[in-house]
Formats: C-alpha cells, sequence, structure tokens
C-alpha cells in the first residue's frame, strides 16, 4: 500500500474541492478499494473519506420514485422495508452477492464502482490492459473462467462483478452525481461501459464527480420478479451467469412489460431492450423463452474456459423468467 | 503393555470441553505473530514474480528511501549459510536439493521468495516490498502434469513414510479372466493447506546472551529448532523454539516454512528481533498437495469378486525434491484380490514441492479406487455397498497376509447405511428427484494409518495436589490439550482443573511432529506412562509412612480417584494424594514417559482406521449446482478418548472432502507457471451455507496392538473416501461420472 493523506470533509462542497487534488479517490466502504491498495492495484495519493457527508436515507415520493442516498449500505437498502416492497428484485439481488459483513460495510454508491475480479487484474505478476494501459492480456489466452461471453473487446474480457448493479439495470436507475460543475444524472445503462479499447475505464463518471444517490423509478415489478444467480457455492462466490427478470403482467397474463439483465457475463450489466420487445404483448411459455434466451446469447463469443457460459447463460435467463412468472407472490 | 488401555472414567470418553477454548475464545492466546519484543523490526517477503530463470540486478534505491526501511536482504548480501545440503534437511524433507532460501540467484518456482525487505513497521516493509524493482533472466518452464508425464520416473532414494507399492499375483491374467471389467482415467489437481492462521514467526533476540526465543507456526517445535540450528550453524542451546497454539496446520507445518528461516537471517544481520508474518497470497508459495494422474482397471467376476486390480499414478513433484505420497497403495490392502498391479511415479514441474497435506497420498488414490469400485458396481448392476461386502478382506495381503490389529469395518458399513437409509435407494441413476434437483447417494470406503511414534512426556505433581504434563509436541487445534489433560486428569484420579499441560516448547521433552494422526497414541501413551510411574511413586511413599493404610497391599490392589489413593474394595483405607506428599515430606515428584512404536506389532499387524461415508447430493437439473444435503460416517478408529474433540475432527475431515468433490484447485496457468486464484474469494472452500447435515457415527473397536492406550488417531480418516462418496453421489443423480476433480457446474450441464 502506498502512503496516503487521508480526509474527511463534512461538507460535499469541501468533498468536491478535495477531490480535484492529484490521484485523489473517494472511499466509502472500503470493502474493493482497500483489497486493491494492498495488492498495489489502486495506488491513491489522497483519500477523501465520504461517510461523514449527508448522504444516507432512503427516501420514497409520492409517485413512487426511491432515492437511494450514496452512503446506504447494501444491508440497509436490501432490508428497507420501501425497497422490499416496491424494488424487491433490488433486494434479491443485494442480498444474493458477497456476505453479511461485507453488505453492512459496502455502500450503494459505492458498489457501483466494484472493479473486476479479474485474477489477472489484481495480479501485478502477469498483463492487464485494465489496470496497465496497453500492457496485453494475459486472460484472453489464460484461465477465464469467470469472463465475459458478451461485449468484450480483444483488450478485455473482464465482467463487471456486482449483484446490485444487475437489478438496478432491469430497474432503469438514474445514478445522480455532483461535481464543482454542478448535478447531472446518467442512466444505470450509460453508466459502466463496455471496455472496447480502453478497459481502465469501468464507467462514465469523471473522475471528480461524487455519486450523491440512486434513484429508482417508480416501477410496476414487485410482483413478477426474480433474481437467480449461479455461482460456484451458495454464498460468497461471484456470479458465473445471474439474471434479473421482472414481468408487468395484463390481468389475463399476457406480458404487458419486461425487464431483463444478466451478471457475470460482460463488463457491465448486461440489459437486452430487443429481448424484452420480444416478449411484450406475448403469453409466457417455454418457446418464447427459449427464443429470447437464445437470441440475447447469440452474439456470445466464449473462451477455453467459460464456453459454458453461453448454454449456461440460456438455461438461467429461461429459469429466471420461468420462476418470476410462477412465483407471482410478494415477497 | 495392555493395561495401559484407559477405561472410559469421569474424563475418558467423555465429551470433555476443550482445554484451550477459553483462552482461544476470549483472543488470550498467543499465536507466532501476537508476541511483541522490544526494537521489533518487521520482515516483509518478496516473490519472484517470474516462474523460472535468474535474478539479474536488484534495484533497491527507491525501496531504502521509505521511511522506516532499515535493510533488504538478498541472495547479495545475507549472512552465512550452511554449505552441505544435509543442513536442509529437516523431519519432513523429500531426498533432493532441498531449497534454499536466498541462498543464490536462482528461480525455481513461481512466487519463490528472492528478498526481505526490513523496517521498523510492517507497513514501511510492505512499500519498501513494493518499490523494489528486480530484472530477471527468465527461462523456460514446465507446470502441467499432463505434458510433464512423458518423462515420469521412479526415484531411487525414497521420502520418510513412502512405502514401494508391492504389486502380487498376475494382474493380467486376472483381468483376462475377468467378465465385468472398468478402465478409467483420474485426475486430481494440486491444492493449497490455506490454514487459518497465516505462516509467522516472531524471533525475540536476547543481546545480552546471543540467544534466541522463536514463536514459530510450525508443527514441529523441535524440526523447526533443529532446522535454525543446522542452516546458521547456531549452538543447539541458544535457539529456543515455541508453538503454544495453532491456527491449524493440516501438513502445511511439516516442514520450516521459508519466513522463519527469513525471520532468523534478518536477526542475525541486524541483530535484533524480528517478525515475519506471510500473507495469503504468500500462502500459495510453497508446498500443496500434489496434482494425480491416475489409471485404474479393475475386473471382477460375475459374482463381484474382484480378480485384478491395476491402479498407476503419476504423481508431481519439483525439480529438486523427489516428494512422494502413497497413493496407489491402498488400492492393494482395501479389498481381497490375488492380482494387483501398482505403479508410482513421479514428473517434474516447475513448482515448490508438495507437501503432505491431510490424509497425503489416501486422499487421492481411495477417491479413484472408490469412484472406480462404484463404476465396477454399476457395470455388474450390484449394489456399490454389497460390492464392497463381498470383497472385504480380513488380511493385508500386501504384507504376508498379515492380519489388521483390528478392523470393525464392517460394523461401520451396517451401522452407516442403517443411520443412512441406504436400503430405499433406487439403483438407476437420475432415478431420484426433489422438484427440480436430481438426488443421489452414494458410498465410499476410506482407510488410514494407525501410526505410533517415539515421545517423551514428563508429569510433575506437588504437593499442592496440581499435575503438570510437559512435552515439545504442538496442538495443531486438534485437542491435543485436551486429551491430555483428560487421560493425566484420570489416571491420578483428581480433578482435571488441578492439571496444566505446558507443550510447543523445545525446553521441554522430545516428542515428534504432529501429523499423520499419531499425536494422541503416542503423547496419550507418554502421558499415561508419566502419570502411572506418578502414581507408582506415591504407592511407595504412601506404604512407607508411618501406620499406611497400604502396609500389605500391592500397587495393583490401590486406585486413584477424587484427590486420594485408596485400596479397591475398601474405601475407608484412603490417603489424599497431597497428604501423602506432606507426610512424605516430598515437595515435588517428577516421571518421565517414554514410549515407541511396538517393532513386533509393527511387523506382525496392519493397523488401520477405516470408515463408511454416505452422501446425499442434489443436483439442480438446469444449471447444475451440486448441493451435499447430507453426509453419514461411520469411522472404526480403536478407542475414541473424547466424543466432542474426535467427532469435530471427522467433521473438519469431511467437510474437506466436500471441499476436495466440488471445490479446491489451486488453478495453474501454464503460461505464465503461477496459480492464479491466491486468495480466498477465489481458492474456493466450502462455505457455512455448503455445508448440511453431518452424522458422526464412532464404531466400537478394541484394539490391543495398534498403541499401548489403544487409539489410533482421528485426524486424517475423515476426509478419505468422503470425496468419492460425494463424486458417486453425483453419478447416482445424473449419470454423468465426472473423473477429473473437482466436480464444478459446467460439468454438469
Amino acid at each position: 500500500m502506498n502512503p496516503f493523506s487521508y480526509h474527511r470533509p463534512t461538507e460535499t462542497k469541501d468533498a468536491l474541492s478535495q477531490i480535484q487534488k492529484a490521484n485523489a479517490k473517494f472511499i466509502g466502504g472500503g470493502t474493493n478499494l482497500i483489497d486493491l491498495m494492498k495488492e498495489y492495484v489502486e495506488k491513491p495519493s489522497e483519500l477523501i473519506d465520504v461517510n461523514a457527508l449527508n448522504l444516507r436515507g432512503v427516501k420514497t415520493h409520492a409517485d413512487g420514485s426511491i432515492d437511494i442516498g450514496a452512503l446506504v449500505s447494501n444491508a440497509d437498502c436490501a432490508y428497507h422495508a420501501d425497497i422490499q416492497t416496491h424494488a424487491p428484485l433490488l433486494s434479491a439481488a443485494i442480498l444474493a452477492g458477497a456476505s453479511p459483513q461485507l453488505r453492512n460495510m459496502a455502500t450503494c454508491g459505492g458498489n457501483l464502482l466494484q472493479r473486476t475480479r479479474c485474477y489477472y487484474f489484481y495480479d501485478k505478476a502477469t498483463k492487464c490492459n485494465k489496470r496497465e494501459p496497453g500492457s496485453g492480456c494475459d486472460a484472453i489466452e489464460g484461465f477465464n473462467r469467470i469472463h465475459a461471453v458478451l461485449g468484450q473487446s480483444s483488450s478485455c474480457i473482464a465482467v463487471h462483478p456486482s449483484d446490485m448493479c444487475v437489478a438496478l439495470a432491469a430497474l432503469n436507475a438514474e445514478i445522480h452525481v455532483r461535481s464543482p460543475r454542478g448535478e447531472r444524472v446518467i442512466s444505470i445503462l450509460e453508466f459502466h461501459r463496455l471496455p472496447e479499447s480502453t478497459p481502465e475505464q469501468d464507467t462514465n463518471l469523471h473522475p471528480d464527480e461524487l455519486i450523491t444517490m440512486i434513484r429508482l423509478p417508480a416501477n410496476p415489478y414487485a410482483t413478477h420478479f426474480n433474481y437467480l444467480k449461479v455461482r460456484d457455492r451458495s454464498s460468497y462466490a461471484f456470479a458465473l451467469v445471474s439474471a434479473a427478470v421482472a414481468f408487468d403482467l395484463e390481468d389475463g397474463g399476457t406480458i404487458k412489460s419486461a425487464r431483463l439483465a444478466m451478471g457475470g457475463v460482460a463488463h457491465k450489466p448486461w440489459r437486452d431492450l430487443e429481448a424484452e420487445r420480444m416478449l411484450t404483448g406475448k403469453r409466457p411459455s417455454k418457446d418464447l423463452f427459449a427464443t429470447v434466451a437464445k437470441h440475447v446469447f447469440a452474439k456470445a463469443r466464449g473462451y477455453k474456459h467459460n464456453q459454458f457460459k453461453v448454454q449456461l447463460g440460456e438455461r438461467v435467463l429461461v429459469r429466471s423468467m420461468t420462476e418470476a412468472i410462477e412465483k407471482g407472490v410478494k415477497r | 503393555m495392555s493395561d495401559l488401555i484407559p477405561q472410559p472414567g469421569r474424563y475418558v470418553g467423555q465429551p470433555v470441553d476443550r482445554y484451550d477454548g477459553p483462552v482461544k475464545v476470549t483472543g488470550e492466546a498467543k499465536y507466532a505473530a501476537d508476541y511483541a519484543a522490544d526494537g521489533l523490526l518487521y520482515g516483509f517477503v518478496v516473490n519472484a514474480e517470474i516462474p523460472k530463470g535468474r535474478i539479474t540486478s536488484f534495484e533497491t534505491s527507491k525501496a531504502l528511501k521509505v521511511d522506516g526501511v532499515v535493510d533488504i536482504i538478498t541472495h547479495e548480501n545475507r549472512p552465512s549459510l550452511a554449505w552441505f545440503n544435509s543442513k536442509y534437511a529437516d523431519q519432513d524433507a523429500p531426498p533432493g536439493n532441498h531449497f534454499k532460501p536466498l541462498k543464490d540467484d536462482e528461480i525455481r518456482c513461481q512466487s519463490q521468495p528472492i528478498a526481505l525487505v526490513v523496517a521498523k513497521t510492517f507497513e514501511a516493509a510492505r512499500l519498501g516490498a513494493r518499490l523494489l524493482e528486480i530484472s530477471y533472466h527468465a527461462e523456460p518452464f514446465e507446470t502441467n502434469l499432463e505434458v510433464a508425464q512423458k518423462d515420469a520416473y521412479e526415484p531411487r532414494s525414497k521420502k520418510s513414510g513412502f512405502e514401494k507399492p508391492s504389486s502380487r499375483g498376475n494382474f493380467d491374467k486376472g483381468y483376462e479372466r475377468a467378465s465385468k471389467k472398468i478402465e478409467s482415467r483420474y485426475m486430481t489437481p494440486p491444492e493449497t493447506h490455506n490454514p487459518m492462521e497465516l505462516f509467522a514467526s516472531t524471533v525475540v533476540f536476547d543481546k545480552k546472551n546471543e540467544s534466541w526465543i522463536v514463536y514459530d507456526k510450525t508443527q514441529g517445535t523441535v524440526n523447526s529448532h533443529d532446522y535454525l540450528v543446522n542452516v546458521f550453524g547456531l549452538k543447539k542451546d541458544k535457539v529456543r523454539v515455541v508453538t503454544k497454539y495453532m491456527g491449524g496446520g493440516f501438513g502445511s507445518g511439516l516442514r520450516p516454512q521459508y519466513q522463519l528461516c527469513l525471520a532468523m537471517m534478518a536477526s542475525l544481520k541486524l541483530k535484533a528481533s524480528v517478525r515475519v508474518v506471510l500473507t495469503r497470497q504468500q500462502m500459495f508459495s510453497f508446498g500443496h498437495r500434489p496434482a494425480a494422474l491416475m489409471d485404474l482397471r479393475l475386473g471382477a467376476n460375475d459374482q463381484g469378486e474382484l480378480q485384478a486390480i491395476e491402479h498407476k499414478v503419476v504423481q508431481e513433484t519439483s525439480r529438486f525434491e523427489d516428494y512422494e505420497e502413497n497413493i496407489v497403495n491402498w488400492s492393494g490392502l482395501a479389498y481381497k484380490c490375488e492380482n494387483v498391479s501398482l505403479e508410482h511415479k513421479l514428473a517434474q514441474l516447475d513448482l515448490f514441492t508438495p507437501l503432505d497435506m491431510r490424509a497425503p497420498g489416501a486422499t487421492t488414490g481411495l477417491f479413484a479406487l472408490e469412484c472406480a469400485m462404484d463404476e465396477l458396481a454399476t457395470a455388474l448392476e450390484m449394489d456399490p455397498l454389497e460390492l464392497r461386502k463381498r470383497n472385504y478382506t480380513d488380511k493385508d495381503q500386501a504384507h504376508r497376509d498379515r492380519p489388521f490389529s483390528s478392523k470393525e469395518l464392517m460394523a461401520c458399513y451396517d451401522q452407516a447405511a442403517e443411520k443412512f437409509g441406504w436400503s430405499k435407494r433406487s439403483a438407476k441413476p437420475r432415478s431420484m428427484r426433489n422438484g427440480k434437483k436430481l438426488v443421489g447417494w452414494g458410498f465410499a470406503g476410506g482407510i488410514w494409518d494407525a501410526f505410533h511414534q517415539k515421545a517423551q512426556a514428563k508429569a510433575i505433581f506437588k504437593d499442592d495436589g496440581r499435575l503438570t504434563i510437559q512435552s515439545a509436541v504442538t496442538d495443531i487445534g486438534t485437542g491435543t490439550y485436551t486429551i491430555l489433560a483428560q487421560l493425566a486428569a484420570e489416571t491420578l484420579g483428581i480433578d482435571i482443573k488441578d492439571v496444566t499441560i505446558e507443550i510447543g516448547d523445545t525446553d521441554l521433552p522430545p516428542a515428534p511432529l504432529q501429523g499423520g494422526s499419531w499425536t494422541a497414541s503416542t503423547l496419550g501413551t507418554a502421558t499415561q506412562i508419566s502419570c502411572r510411574a506418578v502414581c507408582e511413586k506415591l504407592f511407595t511413599l504412601a506404604k512407607k509412612l508411618p501406620d499406611s493404610p497400604f502396609a500389605n497391599v500391592k500397587f495393583e490392589d490401590v486406585c486413584f480417584a477424587s484427590g486420594s489413593m485408596h485400596v479397591k474394595g475398601d474405601p475407608s483405607r484412603t490417603l489424599e494424594l497431597q497428604k501423602i506428599m506432606k507426610l512424605a515430606g516430598e515437595s515435588k515428584l517428577e516421571e518421565d514417559g517414554k514410549t515407541s512404536p511396538g517393532l513386533l506389532d509393527m511387523i506382525r499387524f496392519a493397523k488401520n482406521t477405516h470408515s463408511a461415508v454416505f452422501a446425499e447430493v442434489e443436483v439442480d437439473e438446469d444449471y447444475g449446482m451440486v448441493e451435499v444435503k447430507r453426509v453419514v460416517i461411520a469411522v472404526a478408529a480403536g478407542r475414541i478418548l473424547n466424543p466432542k474433540t474426535a467427532r469435530s475432527q471427522i467433521l473438519g475431515g469431511v467437510v474437506w472432502g466436500i471441499s476436495q468433490a466440488l471445490h479446491e484447485e489451486s488453478v495453474v496457468d501454464h503460461r505464465l507457471g503461477r496459480i492464479m486464484n491466491h486468495n480466498l474469494a477465489e481458492y474456493h472452500v466450502p462455505v457455512n451455507r455448503d455445508i448440511h447435515d453431518i452424522e458422526v457415527i464412532f464404531v466400537r473397536e478394541d484394539d490391543t496392538h495398534a498403541s499401548p492406550i489403544g487409539v489410533k488417531g482421528l485426524g486424517e480418516i475423515g476426509i478419505v473416501g468422503t470425496g468419492a462418496a460425494v463424486a458417486n453421489a453425483i453419478y447416482h443423480a445424473t449419470g454423468k461420472r465426472v473423473r477429473e476433480l473437482p466436480i464444478q457446474l459446467d460439468d454438469l450441464l
């Protein structure tokens, strides 16, 4: 770990001024950043601890939208009554991730900025374009069991590790950020990036921008939803494949609208709008789900150790959609 | 010696709470990295970033500029080390050219330690280590056993504990004659021990006396002591090694690890106390369970009687040492068969020398044999348990048909099968289900050795009524403290609260490595003998007292209970032990107890523990996730001293067997020669939620030959066979036979 100065501002404006310093980084729960600092992957000179800022609390508006403060812990968010009632998909996704200890520490804002768990990214004895731009990628020809099959590039095949973000993608969350230039709102779908030739940039957040809150628009998906996560053990493992699914059904059972987002398959939560359109106006059926799943993975490409993710992804998606329809009860 | 067998009593055979429990849960127990010293310096190890080659230069200027960094020790500036290779041979060393930390510029395997940055704080040392720049000359390497197997060989000299497997009869003829045959290749990966406590050594230097107390994480205090003395040419009495508590060993502490050598090196060079603690990532930079490629052929007649067994293995070793473990021998011991062909070969990889890991050899070999037996049962359309029973043997055919000292395996089969409900199994694969989950029931048997070693313990009884037992042996978390206290209290008939156990210190009577499941039998016997000697001494003193109530009785006629000595059958003739001491004018009695293996028993009997393991799995039909819903294991391991700590040993072993089947693999990227999942987020072991019901049955087994106290040891038998039981259950659930571990969901899609 490199030496760094530590600041703990109590006003957002001070935090935004301190982040202007060279090589400064915000720290929230620290559950990922500290690990990366110990591995010498992240080497900030200044740490701006945002925990004293007034960015906590979950607020539900009259129109049904919900604001989640950036500093709300993953655990507090998942167990919040309003989240469980109006956005149970988010609650389910958060609780599928990490461990209780980590969920107590990790913040919702920080979760958006989790970095990949690619083995090569973490090991500075290897080549990684995300860690050292231009150095190459040892994962493409290496041990790539946990890597991407959708949207990857020749410079990076890492996946985004978050469960929470998969649900946020399905729920069209808006990320509210602030900088000295003012405030702006980034759609969750525009927040994370595909690797292309710049895998060192995980997101479209500017280095001096602070996430202040996550807004969940009102949604009709509190009944038919499912977060299905498949992994190598039953807890404390990142998703090999996960699928956040939500339906709004007509009284007769026809799909009025659908949301699908996949985790563990790409550099960002993988939302497929075309697949959602294929579902809209149709009656749920095994064949429909199989066709949609085929479509989602039509352009998927696997590597030596993760080829299975294509077949697995289709099966998980079908199963998740089936369970979302079948369960159909508020949890 | 059979009179030493302790009878169940107030403590022996009872579920006595752990002696070391309170100090561990209150945080009072000190581990190797917990000891403080004046002016303590901290060393951080720098590991090579290439798997093979030479160091061409170190650029130290940036690292030395870090505030607090005191020195950077490399092969260029280290203190002198022993010249002869033999000086580096510890008690568990395989034959070969042993690894010598910082000896020269050569890099022989991934993450080899190549420098130690020493600083006034751990953080400064760690930063210095990151800033040290190293130039290398890289050389070609090979870490893939499937490639290296073409050069497999049988080494000339054997590792201690390795027995060259012996074939018998005529395999080819037997196999040809057999009406049902199976032929399979099994592969098991390298696995890394990863005990919870990181390897650490705190070397405390006494400037005045030029001597050292070394707090080390080791399974053998004597081993670490002798290693330091030999490598650095120190006087024996100048070094004392202490390991009071240990957060797990599993074999990884059988050899002195490199942090010990580096901490001592820094202490010698800087004339200071030094602590070196490895990181979790660095725990992947030394010994591991070796990868193995196994070819099996089994042949049976229509009745299921084995006609031929062949088990060949190519096992990984390093380029520098011939590490061998008994992988195939079990296939000549487990079942009755006239024609057995066994072969054990090594192939060299550019990785560190492998190292004993819980039930070394048996965990690997019996996984393959017990899966192959399941395949044979399928070929015969016979119940897998029935197949085992038909091939039951009461003789060790590999050793002149000698009998087993005891073998209650049939009772294990029956009791565990009954508890599990095995008779309700539907034989066909994919025939049992629970909703979307395929249900499978699998069976396997386990065997391990019942060893007895040479060791010594001292019993000290004082006139305050307190008894102290001393030995250099370590308790690696298994319950050694507890069982020694039980045996001592039982023998002297005193309250267990009046017993103190002092172990894990080379100033105390010598003991062997804590491993091989031999500590309970070995140190238990030494403790029994020393306590018995105290009893005899007390009796002699009591008999001489004026008006002694014991004047006309023999030692055999008295017993010890409630802090007193009584005449058997006449409780009125009694004296408190403290009173005997006072009346005799003695303040302290000291007696040594020595034990060594009974040579005659070693030759006459096969001495083994046995187990029967039944497992139920559920496999998701769509995505292949496996859950082990329950395991029933019956164990025959001689006398059980403490059913609570014994059960814990078996539980731990079973969890590890599940882990072997489903999770563990040190994944080597063969292009980089590097283990890539070197942390506990990516090196998977089961989490709490992965483990469901585990039922442990101890079958009664009386044995007067395995060890003088009738104990056989329990540390390893729990893992043996469990992996195969899980794999066989997965086959039963899915109809898929996966022969390469770990079995992961993509194998089952």
